[in-house]
């Protein structure tokens, strides 16, 4: 059930994301100078915590996607589809403790 | 002991499938372009984000020097339709799960056909009519290769 809440929210969160990224691309097409002032504020702090967010929403809603795949595919997975939803848990946790230092560190430290 | 009546058979074949075809065909397609927006977004995130300078990297020519490889623009391509396919097609099934006016129902999935076509068609112009090097701009705006012609 909450896995089913999780994997609607960060969906819809997604989707809206996606719409506002392929416009924000489409300004290469207007010009550099355009692109660069509308792209200049992603790299701001308040951008940065929110794409960290956008990061944690879709590699959650990926690794949820697979195990309602293996749940509806298998049925061990069905059986064991608790296990999975900590297995879900602990694959995002490594995610992010990948990809977080290492965007922070863009962000905020300069590197 | 009277007979057991005689049974009827129903008039109409009992159907197995609880979708019918084209939401047959929307679960199959949403299982299989996840998995392979899983591929694409974790290749176009560490690209873009985990590789170089990250997100400080990302401006004018480092789009175009990118686009101007006609691998991304395909990869680009795939990624985009794919995207806001599996995006609108979950959008339809939870505006079905809550969207109970038939008004509202109306005019938020009509919303949302025109959302998706619009995106789609304007991103896959950006892609294909893009020019990396336009003339009259900055040069230090530009990719390096521009200097060559």
């Amino acid at each position: 059930m909450w896995m089913w809440v999780v994997h609607r929210t960060t969906g819809v969160a997604i989707f809206f994301f996606l719409l506002v990224h392929v416009l924000d691309t489409a300004l290469v097409r207007v010009s550099p100078e355009a692109y660069n002032e509308v792209i200049g504020h992603y790299k701001t702090p308040i951008y940065a915590i929110i794409e960290a967010g956008l990061v944690a929403a879709i590699s959650l809603h990926a690794l949820n996607g697979l195990r309602v795949i293996a749940v509806d595919k298998w049925t061990w997975a069905l059986r064991r589809q608790k296990v999975l939803v900590w297995v879900v848990w602990i694959g995002f946790a490594i995610v992010m403790i990948g990809f977080l230092p290492r965007h922070l560190m863009h962000a905020f430290g300069g590197a | 002991m009277s007979n057991a009546p005689d049974l009827k058979a129903p008039k109409k074949a009992i159907s197995h499938s609880t979708l019918g075809r084209a939401r047959r065909w929307s679960w199959m397609f949403q299982r299989i372009s996840g998995v392979i927006l899983i591929l694409l977004i974790a290749i176009h995130l560490t690209m873009n984000l985990v590789m170089g300078d990250g997100i400080n990297q990302i401006d004018f020519a480092f789009v175009a020097g990118k686009l101007a490889n006609p691998f991304w623009q395909w990869f680009d391509f795939l990624m985009l339709v794919l995207a806001m396919l599996h995006g609108a097609n979950g959008m339809r099934m939870i505006i079905d799960d809550y969207a109970r006016k038939p008004w509202m129902h109306a005019t938020l999935q009509w919303a949302l056909r025109i959302a998706t076509v619009v995106i789609i068609v304007l991103g896959t112009l950006v892609l294909f009519t893009f020019d990396p090097c336009p003339a009259g701009s900055d040069p230090s705006l530009l990719p390096s290769f521009c200097e060559d012609i």
